[in-house]
């Protein structure tokens, strides 16, 4: 085992069982039976001091032996988990994950760090056993009690005896038995500690990598078994170690005494000295022995691993408990073989790979189609590639998709920081967070998210006096809400907090010259102002939000996505923000519809239907047609984009769907499905309304995606404010 | 950085080890110190310098000492550092040399920041 490697899976797992130990603070608080999460805790830290115990990180042992104490008072001397004392552990997580990444960037521990580690010891002290003086005692060193205490009675059975004989290899390895000595001085008290060299060899035959030490050691711990056992879970291979519990028999010791390869009386006189025997049944042991073995008072010693667990040396329980947790260390290494950990970089041009794979091979299809009769089975062909390809698409794209709850979760910590630091009391409900959507748009809309969640516990969700006063329950509720729905991912931000006042949004916006007065504007539109650039409704700039950073900053991030961002409120009730996203950013099922010869591809997703435009249905004037009995505002694509050219005799309709919202778009001809790689468009482009990106098609020519957001849009607003796509025809007339 | 420094002590040539004497050190520290014993019948050594041991520097010590024995040469150690004083303790290897172990009297708060 190489030791990077060895600190690197240390880091990994640190950072795993700090996320958890994170994630069960944020949980525990009000929980009525919170026994799970404060264990989880507890393991996780105890954990962190093991393995950093293992690799000499005493500043890690250090910090997280007083954290792990307190937990341990918690677990189970029934210390109450307070609130502040949570706040307390919170910045005891903070700062391990501070030293575990300067572990990583291997930064040595800076004073500032040492002394933050300090201060949060020190306010963590009066939650300690005997407070200070007590934390204080846990750093390893000046635990370690280096002889027998004066005066004392002699230790005595009631210490664990700990006998190893360390591997050849352990110095090599990276490990040194002293962090093993250490590390034990913190789960107890070393109350006799023998080191055993032996004869080493002499001259060249002596190597000083090799390790020879042996070390029998009485402790003082209540520390179970499986505990002791874990601090040598390192150097367990190759490396014998017996353990004896406490009020062993005499017999027990005698078997150690016999088992080692060193000699009887000399190592008998290390169990004297700790305690475990007394001389006279020393003496008497090695008198029996003597009559029973070879003459010259040696017995061989067992092979070496092999550790001898006698029936009436350990319980039982203890043993299945030991074989239990070991069956699950490798079940749980099985399954982290079973996940690939990948760099992004290679997925996305894998991505782009496939992207690419798609036109070529849309383009084969198009060349078999064309040449004619003769090649039906070059066609065969270039269908089954199609339709492998397609399956390539959709594997190499479900590979880019997470769930969206990692980012969710992150803002568990930050609703509570943001919370405390406000004086008000939310609480954060995340619904959907195994929704999956693609990881580039789950980090791009990480910032935006973050805006629109503190801005709603700033902004949105009063201060608990304001809450009691409007008869709402004191504590506020955020939520965050993730779902699927028509090819597109949904996520809402939603507050029960006091809504927006549109009021003082118009009155803002015409200070800010945003609109003129007088204008006459509906509701939605009044509150689609807080999205323009330079609008912030803050009365006050606090640190949280109102950083310059306003909505328009997170309407055009979403836009860069592709996709749209909607707000419903209610005076005095709450507010809900509303994005809707594409579900990846790379390639969709397109519909290709031409116009005037140019084709134009509509994601085959929002099409709810085609139909042919009979003159009989048009109201020319309205741009309104009679879908049965229905509503439906259309726009004619050679209009908006002013094509010129003749119109066909039968023209054809697209229905779209975005949203509510219902919308048809004329065009000259259907030509079906189409897989459509999308290209994003130059800054030319930009300004082009109705048009989302392109593609190429298999003829090498250029295809206009359009957006379908826009297109509705357009097509409804000539019919003033959006109206519900469900009105009947009469109501509406 | 392991540095062995001739130097004399009460008369007698000694050497004084200084810096760390690891895992890193001891093959080179081994040849190095072998040989030296090889030179002198009694080899004081001064141990003031060492700023960091580890198990492979008190089994290379502890390997000194017996091949002295058996060699029938005179293997001392004196002026421990607090490193080499922290150490010897926690293994509790100090009566397998035998040397007296002076501890100056601000000794205890130097051990303390050698292992922080």
């Amino acid at each position: 085992m190489d030791l990077d490697r060895a600190k690197q899976t240390y880091i990994i797992e640190a950072r795993e069982l700090l996320d958890s130990m994170e994630e069960a603070l944020l949980i525990v608080e009000g929980m009525s039976e919170p026994e799970e999460p404060i264990n989880a805790m507890f393991r996780a830290v105890h954990t962190i001091k093991g393995s950093a115990g293992l690799f000499g990180l005493d500043g890690i042992v250090h910090f997280s032996h007083t954290v792990e104490s307190v937990l341990d008072r918690v677990r189970g001397s029934g210390l109450q988990l307070t609130g502040h004392l949570i706040g307390l552990m919170l910045e005891c997580h903070d700062h391990l994950a501070q030293l575990i990444s300067d572990l990583q960037s291997a930064l040595p521990e800076t004073a500032e760090v040492t002394l933050a580690g300090e201060g949060i010891l020190a306010r963590l002290a009066p939650y300690m056993n005997g407070g200070l003086a007590k934390a204080a005692q846990a750093h390893p060193v000046e635990a370690a009690p280096l002889r027998p205490k004066a005066g004392a009675e002699p230790p005595g059975r009631d210490c664990w005896h700990v006998s190893i004989r360390f591997s050849r290899d352990v110095l090599r390895n990276g490990m040194d038995p002293l962090s093993f000595v250490r590390y034990l001085a913190t789960m107890g008290e070393i109350v006799h500690l023998a080191s055993i060299f032996g004869n080493l060899p002499e001259r060249e035959a002596f190597d000083p990598e090799e390790c020879r030490l042996g070390l029998e050691i009485e402790l003082d711990t209540q520390a179970e078994r499986a505990a002791i056992e874990d601090v040598f879970e390192f150097v367990r291979d190759g490396s014998e170690i017996r353990l004896i519990p406490p009020n062993a028999k005499v017999e027990d010791y005698l078997q150690l005494i016999r088992e080692l390869p060193e000699e009887d009386r000399f190592l008998g006189e290390i169990l004297v000295a700790g305690g475990c025997l007394t001389l006279h049944e020393l003496e008497e042991a090695l008198k029996v022995q003597r009559q029973e073995s070879y003459g010259d008072g040696s017995v061989q010693g067992r092979r070496l691993g092999t550790i001898v667990i006698q029936e009436n040396a350990v319980p039982p329980t203890v043993v299945v408990a030991a074989l239990e947790k070991q069956k699950k260390y490798q079940e749980r290494q099985a399954q982290e073989l079973r996940v690939v950990k990948v760099s992004a970089e290679k997925l996305d041009r894998l991505v782009d790979l496939v992207g690419e794979l798609v036109i070529a091979g849309a383009s084969a299809h198009a060349k078999a189609g064309q040449a004619g009769t003769g090649s039906a089975s070059l066609l065969e062909a270039t269908v089954t590639v199609n339709k492998l390809v397609e399956e390539i698409r959709d594997n190499a794209l479900s590979l880019r998709m997470v769930q969206i709850g990692e980012t969710f979760n992150k803002f568990r910590r930050i609703v509570r920081d943001v919370s405390l630091e406000l004086g008000k009391a939310i609480e954060l409900e995340i619904h959907g967070a195994d929704t999956e959507l693609d990881k580039t748009i789950v980090e791009k809309l990480s910032d935006p998210l973050m805006h629109i969640v503190r801005n709603s516990i700033d902004h949105g969700i009063e201060p608990v006096d304001v809450r009691r006063a409007r008869g709402k329950p004191e504590s506020g509720t955020l939520a965050l809400h993730a779902s699927h729905e028509s090819g597109s991912i949904i996520i809402e931000v939603s507050d029960d907090g006091g809504g927006l006042n549109k009021n003082r949004i118009l009155a803002k916006a015409i200070e800010r010259g945003l609109v003129k007065t007088g204008a006459n504007l509906s509701d939605q539109e009044i509150i689609n102002l807080i999205f323009e650039p330079g609008f912030s409704t803050a009365d006050a700039v606090s640190n949280l939000s109102g950083r310059g950073v306003g909505m328009d900053v997170v309407r055009r991030n979403i836009d860069e996505l592709r996709g749209t961002i909607e707000v419903e409120t209610e005076e005095g009730l709450g507010t809900t923000l509303r994005m809707r996203l594409p579900l990846t950013l790379a390639i969709i099922d397109g519909f290709r519809v031409e116009v005037a010869g140019a084709s134009y591809v509509v994601p085959l997703d929002v099409v709810i239907e085609c139909l042919d435009l009979a003159p009989f249905l048009e109201s020319e004037h309205n741009h309104l047609v009679n879908l049965r009995g229905e509503v439906l505002p259309f726009l004619r694509l050679r209009e908006v984009f002013q094509i010129p050219g003749e119109v066909p005799a039968r023209e054809r309709v697209v229905v779209i769907q975005h949203g509510d919202l219902r919308a048809g778009i004329v065009v000259d001809r259907l030509m079906g499905e189409f897989q459509t790689v999308i290209k994003p468009l130059g800054k030319l482009f930009k300004g082009a309304k109705g048009i989302g990106g392109s593609t190429i098609l298999g003829t090498g020519e250029v295809a206009l995606i359009l957006d379908v957001a826009q297109m509705v849009q357009l097509a409804t607003e000539r019919h003033g404010p959006p109206r519900n796509s469900q009105a009947s025809l009469t109501e509406s007339a | 950085m392991f540095q062995i420094v001739r130097s004399t002590h009460e008369g007698e040539p000694s050497l004084r080890l200084e810096g760390d004497l690891t895992i890193y050190e001891v093959t080179e520290a081994k040849a190095a110190l072998s040989a030296a014993l090889d030179q002198h019948p009694s080899l004081p050594l001064n141990l003031s310098g060492l700023e960091e041991l580890d198990t492979a520097g008190v089994q290379l010590l502890v390997w000194l000492k017996q091949e002295a024995r058996r060699r029938g040469r005179t293997l001392t150690l004196f002026a421990h550092s607090p490193a080499v004083v922290e150490v010897f303790d926690l293994l509790q290897v100090a009566s397998l040399f035998g040397d007296a172990i002076l501890i100056p009297p601000a000794s205890p708060s130097l051990i303390a920041p050698s292992v922080s």
